[in-house]
């Protein structure tokens, strides 16, 4: 779907991107006046305190919500002039979402969760489940596949929601705090699973406030009071 | 989307909440099943009333003294004329070809005594074809005798529940009674039936014709029954009827002709439209479990709004939360009223074996419409929260940061 994109289009161009809340009263910047570029690839840490506005980014750029003023191209396509239905149908094709409360249906198994986005993508049901199988497999998790969410562990939990995730095998995978609901052990699982599909190609967004986990990035961006302040590249 | 991904994915919601599954099902299929049944009770009778009419037999032609206009009400019982139709009428009528039987009747109300006991009741006069034309059939003796036709004779036949007041269970045969003045002998005694066209013709007395006229003093001819030798010489013998009335009766054709059709059609549409008000009646409570739905999807929605969430997040337009929402009530109604519909005709079945004489019937129609309600309300009443649902921001949805009362 976007090998007929030039190269030197970045993934994700942001222009001046702005995002107001009321709070009481008083208005507030979330987001405040954010350019960015990130390549087809990369591997960005969003850090920052809480209410820098880093939430509301990965929303931005996960087409979860909607700018007030600004410009945002995704694959080289302005997104603004999108309705709903279509940013729908590109968050399904071109973006995995991996929350920290994981996010499974209880009453689904494993397998069943996964296949949602090939479900809502209206594939033939042998598609669904070879592809799900495939990526459950992915994340080391096949022999779980018809156990439900609470028969799982969190780390495979996780495993799990970062396989439905990947399994519509989208060019971007957006995550929030990935690890923040686990140990450190299953948290090291999940950022080496989360890693190595960045490796296979797939550009990675972790929002975090851990700085370890930000210092494994190839790309920092720090976040205060909705703008950047810090952009470290290699 | 496809339908049975669709299909597997709701059927999962509502195995998971069996209670709330349980809840709407029993209500939406207790709503149909009472359309369905209270209607079999307004068709039963229905049916019951045309069994009654098919009784008479559809060859079946009545004659009325005086001209009635008939249109939309019901037949007429007594017309009014100042020309009696009288016996001679009747027997220029019997010349007819198409006419296989004819019974004039006079009919009055008369004391009847027998010895301490004594009875008021109606007395007809008749010939011997009233039997056959009536389909009343002799249990003890015989029908009046032939010579009735045209002659006054002192014999009598009884119903059967006038015979056990009079006689207790002796017998009655060639038994002297009083009607009146005068004295008859009991020649028979009708077998028992029912009420028939709304005279009880178990508490009745009946006489020769002649001797009808004589007791009541009057030739006046209550009513002709006709029997025609055809079906389809119906509206030709109603043309001759006329024809030979008028020549008799210095060119008025002053009587009214009723043929089974035309009464039956009368009954028929009260009853259908009985029938259509109570089911309309038991429909209400459909549109009661619309509500139900309504207010339980409501909470649903809140219930659900992580998983909403997500599902948009996932790539689920508002259009694919909104389908999901109407699919599952769709589903519930549809199952509902299925189940609703066998409650309900189990329930007629029932009923058809305690009271076997009462035609109990659930028309097809009104399963079909009680069905159509039930899926119509429960689609009208999801609407609005599986558009709350399709509204939801995914974000807040998923933090679970939308109230559950908004």
């Amino acid at each position: 779907m976007n090998t007929s994109r030039p190269t030197n289009t970045p993934l994700i161009n942001l222009s001046q991107l702005n995002k107001q809340y009321q709070i009481g009263n008083t208005p507030f910047n979330a987001l405040d006046g954010i350019d960015l570029q990130i390549n087809a690839g990369e591997y960005v840490a969003i850090t920052g305190p809480s209410g820098s506005g880093k939430s509301t980014l990965l929303n931005m750029i996960g087409l979860l919500d909607r700018p007030d003023k600004g410009c945002y191209q995704l694959l080289g396509e302005a997104t603004e002039a999108l309705d709903e239905e279509l940013r729908a149908r590109r968050r399904r094709e071109q973006i995995g979402f991996i929350f920290q409360a994981f996010h499974l249906i209880p009453r689904l198994s494993a397998l069943e969760n996964i296949s949602l986005p090939l479900m809502l993508a209206g594939l033939p049901r042998a598609e669904q489940q070879q592809r799900g199988m495939q990526a459950l497999q992915q994340v080391g998790l096949g022999p779980q596949a018809s156990q439900r969410p609470n028969q799982l562990s969190g780390g495979q939990q996780q495993r799990v929601a970062i396989a439905r995730a990947i399994v519509m095998q989208p060019p971007l995978l957006l995550a929030d705090e990935p690890t923040g609901n686990l140990d450190q052990r299953s948290g090291a699982d999940v950022i080496e699973l989360l890693e190595g599909l960045n490796s296979q190609g797939m550009t990675l967004l972790i929002v975090t406030h851990d700085p370890a986990l930000a210092q494994r990035s190839r790309r920092q961006l720090q976040l205060v009071d909705g703008r950047i302040v810090s952009d470290q590249q290699p | 989307m496809t339908l049975i991904d669709q299909l597997r994915f709701n059927t999962q919601v509502l195995a998971r909440q069996r209670w709330r599954t349980a809840l709407l099902l029993l209500t939406i299929s207790l709503g149909v099943a009472s359309v369905v049944v209270l209607t079999s009770v307004g068709e039963g009778a229905r049916r019951y009333i045309a069994g009654e009419f098919s009784a008479l037999g559809q060859q079946i032609l009545i004659v009325l003294p005086g001209k009635t206009e008939t249109s939309g009400a019901a037949p007429p019982l007594y017309g009014t004329s100042p020309r009696d139709l009288t016996l001679e009428d009747a027997n220029a009528l019997a010349r007819l070809s198409t006419i296989a039987r004819i019974a004039p009747i006079i009919a009055g109300t008369a004391r009847v005594s027998h010895g301490s006991v004594a009875r008021e009741v109606v007395t007809l006069g008749t010939t011997p074809d009233f039997f056959p034309v009536r389909n009343l059939r002799i249990d003890l003796g015989q029908p009046l005798p032939s010579s009735a036709v045209d002659t006054a004779s002192p014999t009598l036949v009884l119903g059967a529940k006038l015979k056990q007041e009079l006689f207790g269970n002796s017998n009655p045969l060639n038994q002297w009674l009083r009607i009146g003045e005068r004295r008859f002998r009991v020649v028979g005694v009708l077998e028992e039936r029912g009420e028939s066209l709304g005279l009880d013709m178990r508490d009745m007395a009946i006489i020769p014709i002649r001797s009808a006229e004589q007791l009541f003093n009057s030739a006046g001819l209550f009513r002709i029954l006709l029997e025609l030798k055809q079906i389809d010489q119906l509206e030709l013998t109603k043309r001759q009827i006329l024809n030979s009335i008028r020549l008799r009766h210095d060119g008025e054709d002053d009587v009214t002709l009723i043929s089974q059709d035309s009464m039956l059609n009368s009954f028929d549409n009260v009853l259908s439209t009985l029938t259509a008000s109570v089911g309309a009646i038991a429909a209400i409570s459909l549109l009661v479990a619309g509500i139900l739905i309504m207010n339980i999807s409501l909470i649903s929605v809140s219930q659900r709004q992580r998983e909403i969430g997500l599902l948009k997040a996932l790539g689920a337009p508002a259009s694919r939360v909104r389908a999901l929402f109407l699919h599952e009530s769709l589903l519930l109604t549809g199952a509902g009223s299925l189940l609703g519909i066998a409650a309900g005709e189990l329930a007629v079945a029932l009923a058809l074996q305690l009271l076997p004489n009462f035609p109990f019937y659930a028309p097809l129609w009104a399963e079909l419409a009680a069905m159509l309600i039930a899926v119509g309300s429960g689609l009208l009443f999801s609407w609005w929260p599986a558009n709350r649902a399709a509204g939801l921001d995914p974000v807040l949805a998923m933090r679970g940061a939308i109230g559950g009362h908004q």
